[in-house]
């Protein structure tokens, strides 16, 4: 038998967990100015999560899908992406989302079940977060086929988490995206965890960056929890697909360092000793002894952020605490631009018997 | 005018649309050299090219999927299932997505998506190809639901379709597909959608029906009129949202209801129509409710189909019912 294909997966890594520099950096990482700014956004996102969890385990919020430990994934992956690209995130990718405009508040309303969260003013044509695994890939083809229609030079950016791969819905969005050299990047983040199932039972595969190949979209593994590795590898697969050369499927390793959402008790099923393991290769720490090297970022610098994303915080968590109570009618007047005749009287029902609260205690 | 069948007539407006509007998209499973299966989509990737009239992977998913993705930055994707038995993987695009994307980004992202598809059976298909599965799009929220009985209507309504804001779903009735021609005015002429057509006015007894069961409504009605017995035929059209008012009207004025549907009965929907008629026209009634409809078992491989689809008979023997006593 002879040989008549061959495939290699690349692995790609820039910020050792030490903090050090893994050989030559990509140009953008000459602007310290610009790496600070990446930093910054990481460190809101950690303080953040916390704090939203901190509002659901006190009742201010609902069920949350916490993002710690993703934070150099989330935000490499913002900073490659343009204003025009759009995002199909699935739904812990805060740092992608803010850093591309999404607010605080937006995603606390979310959370808190109400619709108004996912009306992002900013990006418009991003997409909600998705909750069906799997089903935002197809939803990124459409996105890029549109851009490839009218000639626009976006991208469309799916994220995807390690169980999510094992969805029909993703491998047909590659291979539609493959077949028709579509200008997108499907991001799966491997965090090692889909809920309770441990990746090396999710698949034979070695990489999920792998998962593209069978597809004919070629794959990249990069260490999710250094920023400027996942923001060059995401730069270069959005030159490719820019340039009209097709889709790439990027894997970021990295590890979910929570629960998997606050409904989720991670004690029950990880064995001992992987997440404290885990919170040695975590990002931020390496991020911040890196730009301590550069003599970009100090002791002082680092008081005053922290206190600054607190202030941030704390003025998002009173404006999504003094939103509009939630009127029946929202049930039903986003349905349709011209809704039915029919809908009307139910609508005057909901009006009549009203939000229910009174009945919960 | 052209003379045309209701396939030739859905080409027409589809070609229309493509015209009128650089943002329509017609996609699908061999949609483009080959012209689809039923030869709806002939000629049009010649027109247009191959970008504006593609050829998908063949995966209904992911057709779904990615006419939600292009429809939620202002393209109007125009999509074919090549048959109603394959909608199931589509499903959870068309309910999870499609119907909700409007909803819950309070009108930020939109889904002006038509979804296209043979609907029904009598055709001698393998099987799965002659599914009448209209109630699992019906259920859903958001969604619009409409099934064409002619060429003429075939023609503005699907312009109708692709020019509304919110997704649609066009069930095209298989067995009407070249039963009948028609004088068709290919001008651009949509009709409004979420209403009902009184196809023949009578006095005796109300039969609403829809899809390829207009043939067999009508050859009822015809047999029945030679007894003097004078049936109201209403063609249902919009499956989703229901005209309710249309029905209402006749059932006032004729006391008796029979509904016809080649779909399965149970949870079919003949239930959702009774049972609006009971509670606002139960009085009005003369005679208890009929339903001549498909069986509650599968659809049968096509050796039987037409022991499933409901006869003529059928529906005479049920008029009949509403009439004794």
């Amino acid at each position: 038998v002879k040989t008549i294909a061959e495939f290699a997966i690349g692995y790609e890594q820039m910020l050792a967990a030490d903090g050090s520099p893994v050989g030559e950096l990509p140009a953008f990482a000459r602007d310290g100015a610009e790496l600070v700014r990446m930093y910054r956004m990481m460190v809101l996102c950690r303080l953040f999560d916390a704090k939203a969890i901190n509002l659901q385990r006190t009742g201010r919020l609902g069920t949350y899908a916490p993002c710690t430990g993703h934070e150099a994934t989330h935000v490499g992956v913002g900073a490659a992406m343009r204003p025009g690209d759009v995002l199909c995130p699935v739904y812990r990718e805060y740092g992608t989302q803010l850093w591309r405009g999404v607010t605080l508040t937006e995603i606390l309303t979310y959370w808190a079940g109400d619709e108004n969260g996912t009306n992002f003013k900013v990006p418009r044509g991003d997409f909600p977060w998705c909750v069906p695994i799997g089903s935002q890939s197809p939803h990124a083809a459409g996105v890029a086929m549109a851009f490839k229609i009218r000639k626009q030079p976006h991208c469309a950016v799916a994220y995807i988490g390690d169980g999510g791969t094992s969805q029909g819905a993703f491998h047909e969005a590659v291979n539609a995206a493959g077949a028709q050299r579509l200008p997108a990047v499907f991001v799966v983040v491997n965090n090692g965890w889909a809920i309770s199932v441990p990746a090396a039972e999710q698949t034979a595969a070695q990489t999920f960056a792998q998962k593209g190949l069978g597809n004919g979209v070629p794959g990249v593994q990069v260490d999710g929890n250094d920023m400027i590795g996942v923001r060059a590898v995401m730069e270069a697969a959005l030159a490719r697909a820019r340039a009209g050369e097709g889709p790439t499927v990027v894997e970021a390793v990295t590890y979910r360092l929570s629960d998997h959402t606050t409904a989720d008790d991670a004690s029950r099923y990880r064995p001992a000793g992987e997440l404290e393991a885990a919170w040695k290769l975590e990002p931020l720490l390496r991020t911040r002894r890196y730009l301590e090297s550069r003599k970009l970022w100090d002791d002082a610098q680092e008081s005053a952020l922290r206190a600054d994303c607190t202030r941030q915080i704390e003025a998002a968590v009173l404006a999504y605490q003094n939103r509009p109570a939630a009127h029946t009618d929202s049930m039903f007047d986003h349905l349709f631009a011209r809704p039915p005749a029919g809908l009307a009287a139910q609508k005057r029902l909901a009006r009549r018997f009203g939000t229910g609260k009174q009945q919960e205690s | 005018m052209a003379i045309v069948t209701l396939v030739e007539s859905i080409n027409l407006a589809l070609g229309r649309a493509l015209a009128e509007d650089p943002e329509v998209v017609v996609m699908g499973e061999d949609v483009g050299v080959n012209g689809g299966v039923f030869r709806a989509t002939v000629g049009l990737q010649q027109r247009f090219g191959k970008l504006r009239v593609q050829d998908t992977p063949l995966a209904e998913g992911l057709i779904a999927g990615m006419a939600v993705g292009m429809a939620s930055q202002g393209m109007k994707p125009v999509a074919e299932i090549q048959f109603m038995g394959f909608i199931y993987p589509a499903l959870d695009q068309i309910a999870n997505h499609m119907v909700r994307l409007r909803n819950r980004t309070r009108g930020r992202l939109t889904c002006p998506v038509v979804i296209r598809m043979p609907h029904g059976g009598g055709i001698h298909a393998p099987e799965h190809h002659s599914e009448s599965l209209e109630v699992l799009l019906c259920h859903h929220a958001g969604l619009r639901v409409v099934c064409p009985t002619s060429p003429a209507r075939a023609y503005g309504l699907l312009l109708a379709a692709i020019r509304d804001p919110d997704p649609v779903i066009f069930l095209e009735p298989t067995r009407l597909y070249r039963m009948a021609r028609q004088d068709v005015l290919d001008d651009g002429q949509a009709l409004a959608l979420d209403q009902a057509f009184v196809q023949r006015e009578g006095d005796d007894v109300t039969l609403v029906t829809w899809g390829a069961m207009i043939h067999e409504t009508m050859r009822a009605a015809d047999l029945l009129l030679q007894e003097k017995i004078s049936c109201e035929v209403i063609d249902l059209t919009s499956l989703s949202p229901i005209d309710h008012d249309t029905i209402l009207d006749s059932v006032a004025h004729t006391g008796r209801l029979v509904i016809v549907h080649e779909a399965a009965r149970n949870a079919g929907l003949g239930a959702e129509i009774a049972a609006t008629v009971a509670e606002h026209a139960l009085y009005d009634l003369l005679a208890p409710i009929e339903r001549v409809t498909g069986y509650d078992t599968v659809m049968p491989y096509f050796a039987l189909e037409r022991a499933y689809i409901p006869s003529v008979e059928r529906i005479v023997d049920a008029v009949r019912n509403t009439l004794r006593g």
